[in-house]
C-alpha cells in the first residue's frame, strides 16, 4: 500500500487509500487529507511536502485527476473521445460544415452516385446526402444528449430520495420501474409516440427520458442503499449535516462514478432508439433530418446504397465511439477496479 | 422454491393489469380506429353509428377497458376493431412465425457466442480476441434496422446483377406447398436469422467472455491447476460449467424481450410475424390488436423472467429463495 503511494506511475496507486475491502471513494471534505496523508506517509511521516527526501519530488493528486489520468492512458477512450468531438463538432456547426444548403432542392442531379461534388451522393430530389447527414447528427446529437442528461437528473433524485429514506417511496419506485420493465421497450416506446409524440424532436426527447430515468434510478438507488450506512455518512450526521446535505454532500460524490458511465451510454442508447423509431415512421418526421429518418427515406431507393450505407454508418461511429468513452469512464471512474488497459 | 413462484406469479398479476390499462389508455387517445371509415361517404351514416355503438367506442375509457377484458377472457383476445375479424388465429399464426425465425437464430447465436466468448477468454489479447472483441462492439453500436437493411440491399443486388437467388428478402414463401417448400422456407428465413444472429452473438460472446474470465481467476482453478489436472479438463470442467450460469439468465431474458422484440427485423423483410402485426395494427389504431400484442408480450416477457430466476437458482446452489 505504501509503494504505490511513491510511485504514481504503476496504475496501481489510486485505490491505495479507498481500495479496503472496495471501501467507496471518500470525497476529499469528508475524510479531511486522507490522500495527502497516505502519501506523506509513504515517505516517513514528515508533515510537509516541502521536508521530503532530496530527489523525490511528490505531487499531490486529487481522485479526479487519477481518474483523469487513467482515462487519458486509456487508448480506446481517447480514440472514442477524438471521434465524439469531430462528428458532433460537425453536428455543432452543421451550418458551416455542410456545404449545400439541407433543404436545397437540385432535380438535375438526382440519385448521384459519390463525388467530389457530393461526397455522400445525392437523393431522390437533388438534395446532397453528405448536408443532410451533418444536420442528422444534429438532431441525433441533440436527442441524445438531452436525454442522458435529463433522464439522469430525474433519475438521480428520485433515485437518492428513494435509497435514502427507503420506505413507501422506494417501494414505488421499484415498483414503477417493474412496470417499465414488464413491457417490451420499443412496443411501448411506439404506442406511447403514437400517442404524444410523432414528429416533434423534443417531444420525442421528452417520451425517451420517460422510459430511461428508471434505469439511472435504480443504479443510483443501490449505491445510496449501501452508502447510507457507512461510517463516514454516520459521522457527518453526528457532527449535524441534515438530511439533504448528506444526500447531495456526502454521498452523491461517491455516486457519480457509476452516473457518469450511465449517463455517458445513455447517450448512445437514446441515439439508436431514437433512429429506430424514426425509421419505423414513429419518431422525428421527415422535414427534421434525423439519421434513422433518412435511412428510412432511402428504403425507396434501395439500388442508391449510398442512402442507406453513410447515415447508418454515421449511427455505428457515433454509437462506437460513446462506447469508447464510458468504458473508458468506466475503467476511471471505478477505485475497485485496478486492472488497467493501456 | 414453490412458494417464491407462486409469489412472483401472483405479484405480477397486478402489475400486467396496471401496464396493460395504462397501455389501454394511451391507444384509446391515440385516435379512433373508425375513422377511416366516417370519411368514406360510401358508408351510411346509420351504419357507421351501428358500429360505433357495437365496439364500445361510445362508452367512458374505464368502461371499454373492462370490455376488453371481458373479451380477452371470454373471447381469446376478441376480434379487431378493423377487420372485425377474431384475433386469436391471427396472433397464433404470427406467433408461430415469429417463433421458428427467433429460435433458429438464438440457438445459433448461444452456440458461436459461448465457442467464441470460451475460445476469446482463454486466449486472451490474442488476435482472434481482438478480433471478435470488435465484432461484438461493433454489433453493440449498430442500428439492427441499418444491418437489415444492408444485408437485403446486398442480397437484392446479387440477384440483380447475376440472376443469382440465393437469399430472399422480404415475405415468407413464394412456392405454395410441395417438396421444394421448407428450402423455400429458408431461403426466405435467412436474411431475418442472420441479422438477429449478429445481433445477439454479439451479446453472449461478450457476456461468455466475461463470465469466463471471472472465473478463469477463481482460487478454486488455481486449485485445479495446482494438483495436476489437464488445462482442457479444467477449461471445460471447472471453468466453462460456471461461466454458463449468468449466461443462461441472459439468453433466458433475451428470448422472452425477442418473442415480442423483432419488430424492426420483421418490419423490414416484410415477415409475416408478431412484431409486424403489431406495427401494422398500431398504424391504424386497431386497439384491440395492439392490446393482444402487448399483453402476449408482456406474458412472455414475465414468464422468461421467471425462468431466469428459476434456472439461475437451480444451476447456482448458492442462490436462495425465500
Amino acid at each position: 500500500m505504501t509503494e504505490s503511494g511513491i510511485n504514481p506511475d504503476s496504475g496501481e496507486l489510486f485505490p491505495t487509500t479507498q481500495s479496503v475491502a472496495g471501501q467507496p471513494i471518500a470525497p476529499d471534505r469528508a475524510v479531511p487529507g486522507a490522500v495527502e496523508g497516505t502519501m506523506i506517509d509513504a515517505i516517513g511521516g514528515s508533515g510537509v511536502e516541502g521536508d521530503l527526501a532530496a530527489g523525490l519530488t511528490l505531487k499531490v493528486r486529487s481522485q479526479w485527476s487519477y481518474a483523469r489520468m487513467r482515462f487519458f492512458r486509456h487508448r480506446l477512450a481517447i480514440i472514442g473521445l477524438v471521434g465524439l468531438v469531430i462528428i458532433f463538432g460537425a453536428g455543432i456547426f452543421a451550418n458551416f460544415v455542410a456545404p449545400y444548403p439541407y433543404a436545397e432542392i437540385d432535380l438535375t442531379h438526382i440519385l448521384q452516385a459519390p463525388s467530389s461534388a457530393h461526397y455522400f451522393g445525392t437523393d431522390a430530389i437533388g438534395r446532397d446526402e453528405f448536408t443532410r447527414v451533418i444536420w442528422g447528427i444534429r438532431t441525433s446529437m441533440e436527442v441524445g444528449v438531452f436525454v442522458a442528461v435529463v433522464s439522469t437528473i430525474v433519475g438521480l433524485v428520485i433515485g437518492a430520495v428513494a435509497g435514502y429514506y427507503g420506505g413507501w417511496l422506494d417501494n414505488l419506485l421499484m415498483r414503477a420501474t417493474d412496470l417499465v420493465l414488464t413491457l417490451p421497450l420499443l412496443a411501448v416506446l411506439l404506442t406511447a409516440t403514437a400517442l404524444l409524440g410523432q414528429g416533434s424532436q423534443w417531444r420525442v426527447s421528452l417520451i425517451l427520458v420517460f422510459f430511461f430515468w428508471t434505469g439511472i434510478a435504480r443504479v443510483v438507488r443501490g449505491v445510496y442503499l449501501s452508502l447510507r450506512e457507512k461510517e463516514y455518512v454516520e459521522a457527518a450526521k453526528a457532527s449535524g449535516a441534515g438530511d439533504s446535505r448528506l444526500m447531495f454532500r456526502h454521498i452523491l460524490p461517491n455516486t457519480l462514478g457509476p452516473i457518469v458511465v450511465n449517463a455517458t451510454l445513455a447517450v448512445g442508447t437514446a441515439i439508436l432508439v431514437e433512429a429506430a423509431l424514426s425509421f419505423l415512421n414513429f419518431g422525428i418526421k421527415p422535414p427534421t433530418p434525423s439519421l434513422g429518418v433518412l435511412v428510412s427515406d432511402a428504403q425507396s431507393n434501395p439500388q442508391q446504397w449510398w442512402l442507406t450505407v453513410f447515415p447508418g454508418l454515421t449511427i455505428v461511429l457515433i454509437v462506437l465511439c460513446v462506447n469508447f468513452v464510458g468504458d473508458g469512464l468506466r475503467d476511471a471512474l471505478d477505485p475497485t477496479q485496478r486492472r488497467m488497459r493501456a | 422454491m414453490l412458494t417464491y413462484i407462486v409469489r412472483r406469479i401472483l405479484y405480477s398479476i397486478p402489475v400486467l393489469f396496471l401496464s396493460t390499462f395504462l397501455s389501454f389508455l394511451f391507444v384509446s387517445y391515440a385516435g379512433d380506429p373508425t375513422a377511416v371509415l366516417r370519411a368514406n361517404p360510401r358508408v351510411p351514416h346509420s351504419t357507421y353509428v351501428h358500429l360505433y355503438h357495437q365496439l364500445h367506442l361510445d362508452k367512458p375509457v374505464i368502461v371499454r377497458y373492462f370490455y376488453w377484458l371481458d373479451d380477452t377472457f371470454t373471447h381469446k383476445l376478441g376480434k379487431s376493431l378493423i377487420t372485425l375479424q377474431p384475433l386469436w388465429p391471427q396472433i397464433t399464426r404470427t406467433m408461430g412465425h415469429t417463433a421458428q425465425f427467433i429460435i433458429i437464430s438464438e440457438i445459433l447465436a448461444l452456440i458461436l457466442g459461448v465457442a467464441v466468448g470460451i475460445y476469446s477468454a482463454i486466449r486472451q489479447y490474442s488476435v482472434f480476441d481482438y478480433l471478435f472483441t470488435s465484432i461484438s462492439f461493433l454489433g453493440f453500436a449498430m442500428p439492427t434496422f441499418w444491418l437489415a437493411l444492408l444485408l437485403q440491399i446486398s442480397f437484392t443486388d446479387i440477384y440483380l446483377h447475376w440472376n443469382i437467388r440465393i437469399f430472399y428478402t422480404s415475405g415468407l414463401n413464394t412456392v405454395p406447398g410441395g417438396p421444394a417448400w421448407s428450402i423455400d422456407r429458408m431461403q426466405h428465413l435467412a436474411l431475418p436469422v442472420l441479422t438477429l444472429l449478429i445481433i445477439s452473438f454479439a451479446l453472449y460472446s461478450r457476456y461468455m467472455r466475461a463470465s469466463m474470465l471471472d472465473v478463469i481467476n477463481s482460487d478454486y482453478v488455481r486449485t485445479a491447476r495446482a494438483k495436476g489436472v489437464s488445462e482442457w479438463r479444467v477449461v471445460m470442467r471447472h471453468v466453462f460449467r460456471n461461466a454458463l450460469i449468468p449466461i443462461t439468465t441472459v439468453a433466458a431474458l433475451n428470448f422472452g424481450a425477442l418473442l415480442g422484440g423483432a419488430i424492426v427485423t420483421e418490419t423490414v423483410f416484410s415477415l409475416d410475424g408478431i412484431g409486424y402485426f403489431f406495427i401494422q395494427s398500431l398504424n391504424s389504431l386497431d386497439l384491440y390488436a395492439v392490446m393482444a400484442y402487448l399483453l402476449i408480450t408482456a406474458i412472455a416477457i414475465v414468464v422468461f423472467n421467471l425462468i431466469a430466476d428459476i434456472l439461475y437458482g437451480f444451476l447456482d446452489p448458492r442462490i436462495r429463495y425465500d
